[in-house]
């Protein structure tokens, strides 16, 4: 079809999409959509009946983004930073704003060490990390693992086999490296 | 629960969670629900994902106990927590930006508070678990209504909203044809609500089947399996006249398929903040001057986005994380004239105890898993 002004192809009418889909153009008109205008100025809206927050008490030097001039009232208070990997993470957010790369990249480096030590940690626990239970793989044996991946076409199933390596994948790193320590030691012993 | 590493959950005995600020309530949940966003974290994907951190950010539950300034709920109130965590007051919450709030999060000025959603999102424990502290309880949480349903609550708390904001933000006129991508919660109510606003062809695009068939069923949609077509932009072509759709919905995110090595760069070896593919599908399968919504997450780290075809096509682009609370009221209305119904894409009741098994079912898509609601206290 050459290309001209008109929209082209035919088109159901408002009538019978209206009697094929329930409330079809209910938000029709702009004004009935919540989100519509993007910024609507109404402080009273949200219910908060402060001009700003009282402060949460800061039970640890809580670490924060350069971008942000004073410590924010209210904040999170899980898993305190603790280890390297806590090192790690102060570093990021005492160095580098959100606008560079090196504040990400030690921040997902930090996670990585966080994870392997964390496992070691929990192997001087009563529970340590159990990685059968915990990536709840035995579910491809309950819930259809093998027929919910054949029969049809899917995309994920060509790189799928990479995750069991990225679970695998530390231990077999922290395994060797326990190895090479073991003979290093028992090599200088002799 | 609580995170060991990527791909790993377990659940835990953790200490009660306390009353941090005058304006907390401590709730105890009765339902949550896994979110297409839990999957970034448990893949490693998201910068600042700390080992013992509790995720979920969509929950309902009992108001247990509240702080001192807490003004409008008690002890004993059945709440829906919407997944952001914010001031009310600050620049952003004034102006209805609550999920871009300036005062809930040190550790980014990016992004606001999400409960359970790393340290990026400002540290917050979720409510994928039996308590869960609630901050600024005067401002997030809404008592379930009468006639809303536990399940439609809970859908309400993030992925509804959201389907709905990014089909607003699509800007979508009468007659409009709007191409969705991805068929997982967030798509499949995107596509549903492109309707609501006046679309006269809503084509939904994933690879797997058995989302297609829900998005043909429930949102009354068109649909393509990319995995069948060896170029889908191309099709998307052919299917509107050569031109392209008018609007286009990101409804996948940085785990994208389709392409293999921007999903091994962006996904699993996070050289990139992501992997693209979708969104680059949707910046080329729009027509000129088109609309692109973005409800995809990505990580702070840059990702090969296709912008010079976007500048070049004079694209709009829209995006933001869902501004929960201000959809409510219309989508209560919505939902109680029978417009809408999400539980219906509810797959899965997962009890507390299994979450290690909910975790790799929903991330593996196995067992035609759509949206999986956990239950604490299953007994
Ligand atoms: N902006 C927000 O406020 C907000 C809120 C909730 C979720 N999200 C994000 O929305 C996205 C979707 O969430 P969900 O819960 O529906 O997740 P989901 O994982 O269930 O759905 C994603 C779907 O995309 C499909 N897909 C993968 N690659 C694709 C491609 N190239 N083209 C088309 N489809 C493709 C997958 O098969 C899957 O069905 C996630 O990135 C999530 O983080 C954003
Ligand atoms: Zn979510
Ligand atoms: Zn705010």
């Amino acid at each position: 079809m050459p290309y001209r002004a008109e929209k082209p192809g035919q088109r159901p009418s408002a009538d019978e999409l209206r009697a094929r889909i329930p409330g079809w153009g209910a938000d029709l008109d702009p004004k009935d959509r919540p989100a519509v205008p993007k910024e609507r100025f109404d402080p009273a809206a949200s219910g908060a009946h402060w001009d700003f927050p009282e402060r949460q008490p800061e039970k640890w030097p809580r670490e924060r983004s350069i971008e942000h001039q004073t410590l924010p009232p209210v904040f999170g208070t899980s898993a305190p930073p603790k280890g390297l990997s806590g090192a790690l993470r102060k570093l990021a957010y005492r160095k580098y704003s959100e606008g560079r790369a090196a504040h990400w990249l030690i921040l997902i480096a930090a996670d990585r060490v966080d994870a392997v030590e964390s496992h070691l940690r929990s192997f001087a626990t009563l529970r340590p990390d159990n990685p059968i239970t915990e990536t709840g793989v035995l579910s491809e044996f309950s819930n259809k693992g093998l027929s919910s991946r054949t029969g049809s076409k899917r995309a994920d199933v060509n790189h799928q086999w990479l995750d069991p390596v990225i679970v695998a994948g530390p231990w077999l790193l922290a395994g060797g490296a326990a190895v090479a320590i073991l003979r290093t030691l028992t090599n200088r012993r002799r | 629960m609580v995170y060991r590493g990527p791909y790993k959950v377990r659940v835990e005995e953790k200490d009660m969670p306390a009353i941090e600020h005058p304006n907390d309530a401590i709730v105890k949940v009765q339902r949550a629900a896994i979110c297409g966003s839990d999957l970034h974290l448990y893949h490693g994907m998201m910068p600042g994902t700390r080992v013992g951190m509790t995720f979920g950010h969509e929950f309902i539950g009992v108001v247990e106990q509240v702080g001192p300034s807490v003004q409008n709920l008690k002890p004993g109130d059945r709440v829906m927590v919407p997944f952001n965590v914010y001031c009310g007051s600050c620049y952003f919450c004034a102006r209805g930006l609550y999920s871009n709030c300036h005062n809930v999060n040190p550790n980014a000025t990016a992004v606001g508070g999400i409960y359970g959603y790393s340290h990026t999102c400002g540290g917050y424990d979720g409510g994928q678990a039996e308590f869960v502290r609630v901050p600024f309880a005067d401002v997030g949480p809404s008592i379930i209504p009468d006639g809303i349903d536990d399940d439609d609550a809970l859908l309400m708390t993030d992925a509804l909203a959201t389907g709905y904001f990014g089909a607003q933000l699509g800007d979508i006129v009468e007659g409009d044809t709007v191409a969705v991508f991805g068929a997982g919660p967030v798509g499949l109510f995107a596509a549903k609500s492109a309707w609501l606003m006046g679309a006269g062809r809503v084509i939904v695009i994933d690879h797997l089947e058995y989302r297609l068939e829900k998005a043909r069923s429930f949102a009354h949609a068109e649909t393509v399996n990319f995995a069948e077509h060896d170029d889908v932009v191309v099709h998307m072509k052919k299917t509107t006249d050569y031109l392209g759709a008018d609007v286009a919905i990101d409804a996948v995110g940085a785990e994208a398929d389709g392409n293999f090595l921007q999903h091994v760069t962006g996904a699993k070896l996070k050289l990139q903040g992501g992997s693209p593919v979708a969104l680059n599908w949707a910046i080329d399968s729009v027509r000129k001057g088109g609309t692109i919504s973005v409800m995809g997450a990505y990580g702070p780290i840059f990702s090969a986005v296709k912008f010079g075809d976007a500048v070049n096509k004079g694209l709009t682009l829209r995006m933001n994380q869902c501004p929960v609370k201000r959809q409510w009221p219309r989508l209560f209305e919505h939902i109680r004239n029978g417009y809408l119904k999400p539980s219906d894409i509810i797959t899965h009741r997962i009890p507390l105890e299994h979450i290690a098994e909910g975790y790799h079912i929903f991330s593996a898509k196995l067992d035609n898993c759509i949206k999986p609601v956990i239950v604490p206290n299953a007994g």
